[in-house]
C-alpha cells in the first residue's frame, strides 16, 4: 500500500511538472528556441500571484485571473522586443540571451521581495484531503493534475483544431512558405510565448501555493521541466504529461527508499531514458 | 496596351557577397501570362523570391499595382494578393491537404477560390483531404500547391517549374488545367524549363541568364536561334 501510494502521489507531483514543462515543449515546437529563464518565470508568476493576494486580499486561484494575462503580455513583448531579434540558424544567440534573462530576473526579484521564501495562502485548499480506496489524497495535488490534463489538451486542442494551432505548425514547418501565406511570423512566435508564458503562470500559482519559494529556485524548476520534456519526447505535448508523471513517479518512489534520493532518483530516471531512447518515449520532431 | 500590375525595375540581388540578379527591367500587364525560361542557376527562382518579399530589395525596384512593394516582408506582398507556387512546392508536412489549402486562404481576400472550387478543379484533392500532404504523390502534392496559392484569390500569382520532376502525363494534365486557373483576370509569371511549353501557355516571355534579361519577346513570334542564343549565351 505505501508503495501504490507513493506511486499515486508521483504522478499528481508530475501533473506540476509537465505544467512546468508545457510551455518550454510549445515554445521549443513553434519556434526552436530553449528559454534557459522558463523557470524563473515560473518564480515570477509565483511572486506576481503573491503581490496580487496581499494587494487585493484574492484567493491565490483567482488571482489568475489577474497573472495569466499579465504574463501573456509580458511574453508577446519580450518576443517581439528581444527574442526574435536573436531567433536565426545559430542556436546560440537565444541560449545566451534567456540566460542573462535568467540573471536579470532572479536578481530583480531578490531586489523586489529579498531572499526570504515567501508563500500563497490558499486557506483549507491547502490541507483538504480525502480517501479513496484506502489512499489518502491531497485535493490539491490532485486540481493540480486535472488542471495539467486539461491544459495539455486544451494546448493540443488550439495545435490541431484552430487556424491559430495551423499557424503554429506552418511556421514551425517552413519560416518562408508560412510568409509566403501572409503570416507574420514575428506575431505568430509572439502569441506562442504569450501562451507559453500564460500556461508557466498556472504552473507558478500551483507551486506557490504548494510549496514556499524564494528567488534562486527558478533553476531546480527549468530542470525538472527539461527533463520531462525529453522524456516524453520534443514536440509531443501528451507525450511532456507522460515525461512529467515518470519523472514524479521516480522521486516519489526514490524518497520512499531513502528520503534524501528523491531528486538524484528523478534524474537517473531521466538518463536511463535517455540511455534507451535518445529521442524520448514519444517524439514528434527530430531534433 | 493594359496598364502592368508588376514592374521591376533595375533590379539587383544578393546572397551575401553573390550577386545574383544584375539590374532586371521587366513587367507584366494585367491579365497577361509572362513566361520566364533560362538555365539551371539563370536566377529565376532569385527572381521569384526578389518579388513576393523573401529577399529584401532596395526601395522603388519593385512596383505592383503602382505601390512600392521593394521594402515589404512576404506575408505584407501576399495580403496585396500576390501568391506563389514554389519551386519543389514546399507544402507543410505537418498539416494535412486540407490543412495546406486552408492556409492559403489566411490572407482573407474575397474571390472565386474556395476549397469547394479547388476540390472541384482537382477532385482527387477531395478524396485525400484528411491524409498528410507528404503522403501524396508528386503530382498531387503539386496540386495541393497550386490550390494552396489559389486559396488566397491573387491577382498575380508566380509558377516556379510547377512540371519539375513531375511524369509527362501528369505535366500534360496540370497544363491543361492552367487556362481555367489563370482566367478571370488573374495574371501569372510562369518560371519553366521547358520551353516550348512556357511559350504555349504566355503571351511574351523574358530569357535570364546569368542573373541578366539576355531576351524579351512575344512568345508567338520569337524564333528558335534568338531563344538558344539567349538561352545558353551561344553567339
Ligand atoms: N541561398 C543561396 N545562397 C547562395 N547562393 C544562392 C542561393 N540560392 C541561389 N543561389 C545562387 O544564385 C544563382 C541563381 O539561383 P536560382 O536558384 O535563382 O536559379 P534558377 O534560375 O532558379 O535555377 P534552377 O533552374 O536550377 O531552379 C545560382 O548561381 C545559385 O547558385
Ligand atoms: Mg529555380
Amino acid at each position: 500500500m505505501d508503495w501504490l501510494n507513493a506511486v499515486v502521489q508521483g504522478t499528481l507531483l508530475g501533473g506540476l511538472y509537465a505544467l512546468f514543462a508545457a510551455g518550454l515543449s510549445l515554445i521549443f515546437g513553434v519556434m526552436r528556441l530553449v528559454n534557459i529563464g522558463h523557470g524563473d518565470f515560473i518564480v515570477l508568476a509565483a511572486y506576481l500571484g503573491l503581490t496580487v493576494t496581499t494587494a487585493t486580499g484574492l484567493h491565490p486561484l483567482l488571482a489568475l485571473i489577474v497573472v495569466v494575462p499579465t504574463m501573456g503580455v509580458i511574453g508577446y513583448v519580450l518576443q517581439r522586443g528581444l527574442l526574435n531579434q536573436t531567433l536565426g540558424d545559430d542556436l546560440l544567440p537565444p541560449l545566451l540571451v534567456t540566460f542573462g534573462l535568467s540573471v536579470i530576473l532572479q536578481n530583480g526579484l531578490l531586489e523586489v521581495y529579498s531572499a526570504d521564501p515567501q508563500k500563497m495562502e490558499a486557506g483549507a485548499l491547502e490541507t483538504a484531503s480525502f480517501a479513496v480506496g484506502g489512499l489518502n489524497l491531497g485535493v490539491l495535488p490532485v486540481l493540480t493534475f486535472a488542471v495539467a490534463v486539461a491544459v495539455i489538451w486544451g494546448l493540443q486542442w488550439t495545435f490541431y483544431h484552430t487556424a491559430l494551432g495551423r499557424a503554429f505548425r506552418a511556421v514551425s514547418d517552413n519560416q518562408d512558405i508560412a510568409q509566403l501565406m501572409g503570416l507574420n511570423r514575428r506575431h505568430i512566435f509572439g502569441v506562442a510565448m504569450a501562451l507559453a508564458l500564460g500556461v508557466t503562470a498556472i504552473a507558478g500559482i500551483l507551486l506557490g501555493i504548494r510549496t514556499s519559494f524564494d528567488p534562486s529556485i527558478g533553476g531546480g524548476r527549468l530542470i525538472f521541466g527539461f527533463e520531462a520534456v525529453i522524456i516524453g519526447g520534443l514536440g509531443n505535448l501528451w507525450g511532456t504529461l507522460a515525461g512529467g508523471v515518470i519523472l514524479g513517479v521516480a522521486q516519489t518512489v526514490g524518497a520512499k527508499i531513502d528520503p534524501g534520493w528523491q531528486i538524484l532518483s528523478g534524474h537517473l530516471a531521466f538518463l536511463f531514458i535517455l540511455a534507451i531512447r535518445p529521442n524520448g518515449l514519444f517524439p514528434r520532431i527530430s531534433a | 496596351m493594359p496598364e502592368p500590375i508588376l514592374q521591376m525595375h533595375a533590379l539587383d540581388a544578393h546572397y551575401g557577397d553573390f550577386q545574383a540578379l544584375y539590374g532586371v527591367d521587366m513587367e507584366v500587364s494585367e491579365g497577361e501570362v509572362l513566361a520566364i525560361i533560362g538555365s539551371n542557376g539563370a536566377g529565376k527562382t532569385t527572381l521569384m523570391r526578389s518579388i513576393t518579399g523573401l529577399l529584401s530589395n532596395e526601395p522603388s525596384q519593385i512596383t505592383y499595382h503602382r505601390e512600392d512593394i521593394s521594402s515589404l516582408r512576404a506575408d505584407e506582398v501576399a495580403m496585396r494578393g500576390l501568391a506563389m507556387v514554389p519551386e519543389g512546392r514546399q507544402l507543410f508536412p505537418s498539416l494535412s491537404v486540407r490543412e495546406n489549402l486552408m492556409i492559403g486562404a489566411q490572407v482573407g481576400r474575397k474571390g472565386p477560390w474556395s476549397l469547394d472550387a479547388v476540390y472541384k478543379l482537382f477532385p482527387i484533392l477531395d478524396e485525400r483531404k484528411d491524409q498528410q500532404s507528404t503522403s501524396l504523390s508528386g503530382g498531387q502534392q503539386q496540386m495541393v500547391a497550386i490550390g494552396r496559392a489559389l486559396m488566397a484569390n491573387p491577382d498575380l500569382i508566380l509558377f516556379d517549374e510547377i512540371s519539375l520532376g513531375l511524369a509527362p502525363i501528369i505535366i500534360k494534365d496540370i497544363y491543361d488545367a492552367l487556362p481555367g486557373i489563370i482566367g478571370e483576370g488573374m495574371s501569372a509569371i510562369i518560371v519553366e524549363q521547358d520551353i516550348s511549353k512556357a511559350l504555349s501557355v504566355s503571351s511574351r516571355v523574358y530569357c535570364l541568364q546569368e542573373g541578366r534579361v539576355s531576351l524579351e519577346g512575344a512568345s508567338d513570334t520569337v524564333s528558335r536561334e534568338d531563344i538558344s542564343r539567349a538561352y545558353f549565351g551561344i553567339e
